[in-house]
């Protein structure tokens, strides 16, 4: 059996989850799921569609929110119960924790950011390094293999199975395990809305922009379009835009239907977070930026004169 | 207050990365050697934290005897002393590493109030070596920190999240991993490099042990280049683009 951890943020599903259910169906064996918090239940007729026959969950007085050291125990609990051959878990900075916690515990290797797995002895996987450049083939020396999924490694498919049977149980939690918990959320920075990892179109600008205010624009574009608002490192590290927007391996992973990237060079960096969108547009002045060799589609040209054009011909089109 | 932050000698790849022969490891005959990206940010709030507060920053790294380069260039960022824990110069598994900043750490007089990693490591992206060592110390830990401040002996810390930011509060000695955002790091000044050259760096040795994430070898990620389509030049090729945005639905 292979037991996946199904992220929630206070019930609403992490959606990297149900491609991590996936790529477990691959692995040939019945697939549990496990939430975390009474509030994930709900999700048992979700995670019933994506092929769990179970819906673990974790209960208990002090899992009201997101906790990964009470994660990573109450991990622990279900599987020296249930002994499953694999646990799985999105390769989300949140999949990720939690997972490194359960191997903590249990003192076992995690191979985080694994594209293909292979159950043996030993186990064997494909995990993503150098942000996403390299793939090193690994051994994974451990009768249970803890790994997560990389983002958007795998496409998330129904089988369109009935709801997964509800089993709570109460995992005993020590109080270190909740010495760290949110104490609150505020919006902070975010304007609310869709976010980065939601959006199905992110409409992104770069050093280009040349400072905050071109950056109503691209706003402007990104709302006409049903979208949201991305941004480089150069573009957060100058003040000009909230870091929650920022696209790239030390920002937000991505992959949209539509991802524009205006006035963005393409480093390295930024590649690694968008270039598993679905369409990439680039609007660039120079015809020798790196992201052009990522894109689908490019305008060689100055932004601040093709967007506007742009808005008003999509205006227009639309009537 | 003392502090300890965690670093890694990284090599500075630029575009386009190439193996060595056996493909176990980036060539690097050709690169430079700097810290992971967070790292610096990590770098940056313990001395800031040292400059309010006195006491000491201590570094740590396990590494080549080269990563003493690193070390010494963020020991002229305002570091006090420096412990390196010297390998053979091949890549440790992630619990072996865990392990032996477990064992610098106890075997260190100083029991700091404060550990800082990056968030990530740029090369080998394991998310798990923070972790294992707060569980080995027994010590909370609070990941992804993007603004932090000691009160009163709790270390009050925001992450920032899709939804918005969240609020943590954890009391000291805790282990915080810190983003890029954090803080603007400083560049060495000149007298703060003068310096550098004196501060102690202590040199361990740690036997590896035998890895249970075992890298066999690594292959480059097979490129998602493509080569795009030249709609055309400026405002003019806007309705070649809207086109293009219609037939995939955009609109």
């Amino acid at each position: 059996m292979i037991l996946v951890l199904i992220d929630h943020d206070r019930g609403e599903l992490d959606q990297l989850s149900l491609r991590a259910l996936t790529a477990a169906r691959k692995l040939g064996q019945d697939i549990e799921a496990v939430v975390i918090g009474k509030e994930g239940a709900a999700l048992a007729g979700i995670v019933g569609e994506y092929g769990a026959k179970v819906l673990h969950v974790a209960n208990h007085a002090n899992l009201t929110d997101y906790t990964p050291m009470a994660s990573g125990r109450a991990l622990k609990d279900l599987v020296e119960k249930l002994k499953p051959a694999a646990v799985l878990a999105a390769g989300s900075p949140r999949g990720n924790e939690q997972l490194a916690h359960l191997a903590a515990f249990l003192d076992l290797p995690m191979a985080a950011e694994c594209s293909e797995i292979t159950l043996g002895s030993p186990h064997h996987v494909l995990r993503a390094r150098w942000a996403g450049n390299l793939i090193e083939s690994a051994n994974v020396h451990s009768d249970l293999l803890i790994a997560s999924v990389l983002a958007f490694s795998t496409e998330p498919e129904s089988v369109n199975g009935g709801a997964a049977t509800v089993a709570e149980f109460e995992p005993a939690l020590e109080p270190q395990d909740y010495a760290v918990k949110v104490l609150s959320r505020d919006a902070g920075e975010s304007k609310g809305g869709v976010t980065l990892v939601d959006a199905k179109v992110i409409v992104s600008g770069g050093r280009g922009v040349g400072g905050p205010d071109g950056f109503g624009q691209i706003e402007e574009l990104a709302n006409l379009l049903g979208g949201t608002v991305g941004c480089s490192r150069v573009v957060t590290s100058s003040g000009w835009r909230p870091h929650a927007e920022q696209v790239g391996q030390t920002g937000t992973k991505v992959a949209p239907d539509l991802y524009i990237a205006a006035g963005i060079s393409g480093a390295m960096q930024h590649i690694a977070g968008m270039k598993n969108s679905k369409t990439i547009v680039v609007i660039n002045t120079d015809p020798e930026a790196p992201i052009l060799s990522y894109a689908d589609y490019a305008i060689i040209g100055d932004l601040h004169q093709v967007i506007p054009a742009l808005t008003s011909a999509i205006r227009e089109a639309k009537g | 207050m003392d502090i300890l932050v965690c670093l890694k000698r990284v090599p500075l790849a630029g575009g386009t990365l190439i193996l060595t022969p056996d493909s176990r490891d980036i060539e690097t005959k050709h690169l430079g050697f700097g810290i992971s990206p967070h790292e610096e940010n990590a770098v940056e709030a313990g001395v800031q934290l040292v400059e309010q507060m006195g006491e000491t920053l201590t570094l740590l790294t396990l590494g080549p005897s080269d990563a003493e380069e690193q070390l010494r260039s963020q020991l002229a960022i305002g570091a006090t002393r420096a412990v390196l824990i010297e390998t053979d110069g091949q890549e440790w598994d992630p619990q072996g590493t865990a392990a032996a900043l477990v064992d610098a750490i106890n075997a260190e007089e100083t029991k700091f109030d404060l550990i800082i990693f990056g968030a990530e490591s740029a090369d080998s992206a394991g998310y798990q070596i923070h972790i294992r060592v707060a569980h080995a110390l027994n010590r909370p830990i609070i990941t992804n920190v993007k603004s932090m401040k000691i009160e009163n002996g709790v270390a009050v810390c925001d992450r920032v999240v899709a939804a918005g930011r969240e609020h943590y509060e954890v009391a000291l000695p805790a282990i915080v991993t810190v983003r890029d955002g954090l803080n603007i790091p400083r560049y060495p000044s000149v007298p703060g490099r003068m310096q550098a050259r004196k501060k102690p760096v202590d040199m361990k040795k740690a036997e590896p042990r035998v890895p249970k994430l075992e890298k066999v070898n690594l292959a480059l990620a097979p490129s998602k280049a493509k080569g795009a389509e030249v709609l055309g030049n400026g405002p003019e090729a806007v309705p070649a683009l809207v086109e293009v945005l219609k037939k995939i639905g955009a609109f």
